[in-house]
């Protein structure tokens, strides 16, 4: 008898081998006269309870105006794609989520989302209220969008202007050779000249494409196929290595930075000179920088040009709004999209977060003719290249941005990180791919 | 229950047979009432399990994530991705596999011993022994997260606890990475230990309460010592409850997800790239949930293999001795 007892307890144990990710999700309940939408929103204040904060009010305005309550949740960009994943697969979700811009195409390929054809689009006011730049990171090119642009980002470099005075500096640097002899003087027993988030897989997986731009590379051909180990990709990670390992302007605990907000608020307090962020100007408010020492310039190139390089400075960065196919309450949704892209809100919004609005109208606010915003702005319309616009992106940013942490790792414990290495690992992700 | 069932039988046995109403409600009874349970069996592990295997023959990509019924049959390519040890994915796998074994064998070994001379240790009444056993199982009583979480932070290079004590003590003159490179195989074998030890150290002392003491007097006055007492008294007694309490422990241990996850998140580091969240992460960088649920039906396969033979290996152990 034992051994039948044992048998079934092991074998039960055994069952529960297979791992299963618990993914809850949530759908609005329906109801004519007052329905409750569900909205996933992402993180871009200082934290989780900063955008609930943020948020809250302009919710409960949308619900006074039209009586949709919105129950919304913060989900944080660690967890974000998972569970938008599996919203999918299950076909449960919010009503209305938030999506990086860059993941439209591959989210647009699941077929989950609803595509804002023009019928749908007038609903929402039109396509022509937005900036062409910010709805061209909306899909994949000749298929209709499948996602609204909310807020608009580019990346730059922040510079800390009393430090720079202290040492010495009288400008930010425009080249990436300036950028490390600028990074060696603010290096200091007090702090260090750039700081980087190595553990997370967004911030790695931009910086990484920026520099491939500028080097001439690219990480999918014509045809959509990864080409990820080039040398010029190759060149483009090295040179994110080279910060901590020879350059050492960097702290090597930056590459277990994955909460997202790290790197920022060693620059905001101080810790570090520069940090390459997107228009961040509301976060360092809030973490509490003094506001004269805050300067931006567009990210460095390298001098002289490589052949082929173009002179990228940020990848199209932003914040899109999807409305959930399987959503019950599909006029309500459209409702709340048509609310959150509005003028008064795209104003009141990217105000708050320092982002810049998706709509041309929103830019008579005064709030958006700071030096910064001007800044981001031609950033925006001059030198930002949107990634790659193809089925497997947000597999792309997994893979390579992952095995970026993994090289980072290494370069931080003092095993040297050569061409090769990242040659290989740049090949692992492809083939993960199945490239 | 089976026990019951059976002495009851040996005492009606002997009583006038019953009416057939009863007779048959005392044989359907039982499986009656396990309905409830084989149906809540089916629906958490059975069904879900089948359709992990019928996903590992989908080529299951975005493209069909809304609709996976309408994914192609994939036949056994996702397998033959998986176990491709010359190609990247199949490589990683091996790794991974490497590391786990280690891991677990590892954590197995020393949440044992721990526990055992945990248990033997409060064996014997003394005062405050209440207290320190209570001590002792509360990394087990904790939230996996919370207790976890809190390791990540100890373990952080600039500003956590370890480092900080380390260099307190001039133990070291540089602060050490513990969650990257080398390292946090180290951290993620000790916090694992941490967790588990009071687990075999639970059910070790509940298997000891079974022990009768005169049986230690007899080998007391044997002329065994401590040791010997344990050798030849506790350890053969307590066979059949280490036999189970290995296995689980095995078990629980090679498949571990919380505790990977929650002290580097879903990117680990490849020195302590766990089998469970190498699986995770698989199915979720590339989108093809098909590879990830092959490697998971291989884990399976290899969980059942093991279970199997230690079980039979057991079973003849048994009726050797």
């Amino acid at each position: 008898m034992r051994p039948t007892k044992l048998s079934t307890l092991a074998l039960a144990a055994a069952l529960a081998a297979v791992p299963l990710a618990a993914c809850g999700s949530s759908s609005g309940t329906s109801s004519a006269a007052h329905p409750t939408l569900t909205y996933w929103a992402t993180n871009q204040g200082t934290s989780l309870q900063n955008d609930r904060q943020v948020l809250s009010p302009q919710i409960a305005k949308f619900t006074k105006q039209t009586g949709i309550k919105v129950n919304f949740e913060v989900i944080p960009w660690t967890t974000v794609l998972n569970q938008i994943t599996a919203a999918t697969v299950s076909g449960k979700g919010p009503d209305v989520l938030n999506i990086g811009n860059t993941w439209s195409p591959s989210l647009q390929a699941t077929g989950a989302l609803v595509q804002f054809t023009p019928s749908v689009m007038s609903q929402i006011g039109g396509s022509s209220r937005f900036l062409a730049g910010s709805l061209s990171a909306t899909g994949a090119p000749g298929k209709p969008p499948t996602a609204v642009p909310l807020y608009s980002l580019a990346y730059g470099l922040y510079y800390n202007k009393a430090m720079f005075a202290a040492a010495g500096i009288s400008s930010p640097p425009t080249t990436w050779a300036e950028l490390i002899t600028d990074g060696k003087k603010l290096t200091t027993s007090s702090h260090w000249g750039l700081s980087i988030e190595g553990g997370s897989v967004a911030e790695n997986i931009h910086m990484a494409f920026e520099l491939s731009q500028q080097q001439g590379g690219q990480f999918f051909d014509a045809a959509g196929k990864p080409t990820f180990d080039t040398p010029q990709n190759v060149a483009a990670v090295k040179q994110m290595m080279d910060f901590i390992q020879t350059d050492k302007i960097t702290n090597p605990s930056d590459a277990q930075y994955s909460k997202g907000t790290e790197a920022l608020v060693d620059y905001a307090t101080g810790k570090t000179a520069m940090v390459i962020w997107q228009a961040a100007s509301g976060s360092l408010k809030q973490l509490g920088m003094n506001a004269a020492n805050i300067g931006v310039a567009p990210v460095p190139l390298p001098s002289p040009m490589p052949s082929g390089g173009k002179t990228v400075t940020s990848m199209v960065a932003g914040i899109n709004m999807a409305v959930f196919k399987n959503t019950k309450n599909m006029s309500a949704a459209l409702k709340f999209v048509k609310f959150m892209t509005s003028t008064p809100e795209q104003e009141s919004l990217n105000g708050t977060y320092g982002s810049l609005p998706t709509v041309s109208a929103a830019y008579s606010d005064p709030v958006f003719h700071t030096s910064a915003v001007t800044t981001f702005r031609s950033i925006l319309t001059s030198s930002a290249a949107p990634m790659p616009p193809v089925a497997q992106e947000s597999a792309f940013e997994t893979s390579v941005g992952t095995a970026i942490i993994h090289l980072y790792a290494s370069a931080a414990t003092g095993k040297a990180v050569t061409n090769s290495m990242i040659a290989q690992a740049l090949s692992q992700a492809q083939q993960q791919l199945g490239g | 229950m089976v026990d019951t069932i059976r002495v009851e039988k040996g005492v009606t046995a002997s009583a006038p047979p019953p009416p057939r109403k009863r007779r048959w409600r005392r044989e359907w009874l039982p499986y009656i009432l396990l309905i409830p349970a084989v149906l809540l069996e089916l629906l958490i592990h059975i069904i879900p399990m089948l359709a992990g295997v019928a996903i590992s023959f989908l080529k299951l990509t975005e493209l069909y994530l809304s609709n996976w019924r309408a994914a192609p049959f994939a036949g056994a390519s996702n397998y033959a991705v998986a176990v491709n040890f010359n190609s990247a994915i199949g490589q990683a796998l091996l790794h991974s596999f490497t590391v786990t074994i280690v891991y677990t064998a590892i954590v197995l070994a020393v949440s044992w011993t721990f526990g055992m001379a945990a248990a033997v240790f409060t064996q014997r009444a003394f005062r405050g022994r209440g207290v320190i056993r209570t001590i002792f199982l509360v990394p087990y009583a904790l939230p996996v997260f919370a207790s976890v979480i809190t390791w990540n932070f100890m373990l952080q290079r600039d500003t956590g606890m370890v480092n900080q004590l380390l260099l307190d003590l001039h133990l070291v003159h540089s602060r050490a990475f513990w969650l990257i490179g080398q390292n946090s195989f180290y951290s993620l074998v000790v916090v694992a230990i941490w967790r588990s030890w009071p687990f075999a150290f639970l059910i070790l002392t509940a298997g000891m309460q079974s022990i009768p003491t005169d049986l230690y007097e007899a080998a007391a006055l044997d002329g065994s010592g401590a040791l010997g007492q344990v050798r030849h008294v506790t350890l053969p007694l307590l066979r059949p409850v280490n036999r189970v309490l290995l296995l689980v422990l095995f078990l629980w241990t090679f498949n571990d997800f919380s505790v990977p996850f929650t002290l580097f998140g879903s990117a680990p580091p490849s020195q302590a790239d766990i089998i469970s969240i190498h699986i995770y992460e698989n199915s979720f960088v590339s989108w093809n949930f098909g590879t990830g649920s092959a490697m998971s039906v291989l884990l399976l396969l290899f969980l059942l293999l093991v279970t199997v033979i230690y079980l039979a290996a057991g079973r003849r152990g048994e009726r050797h001795a």
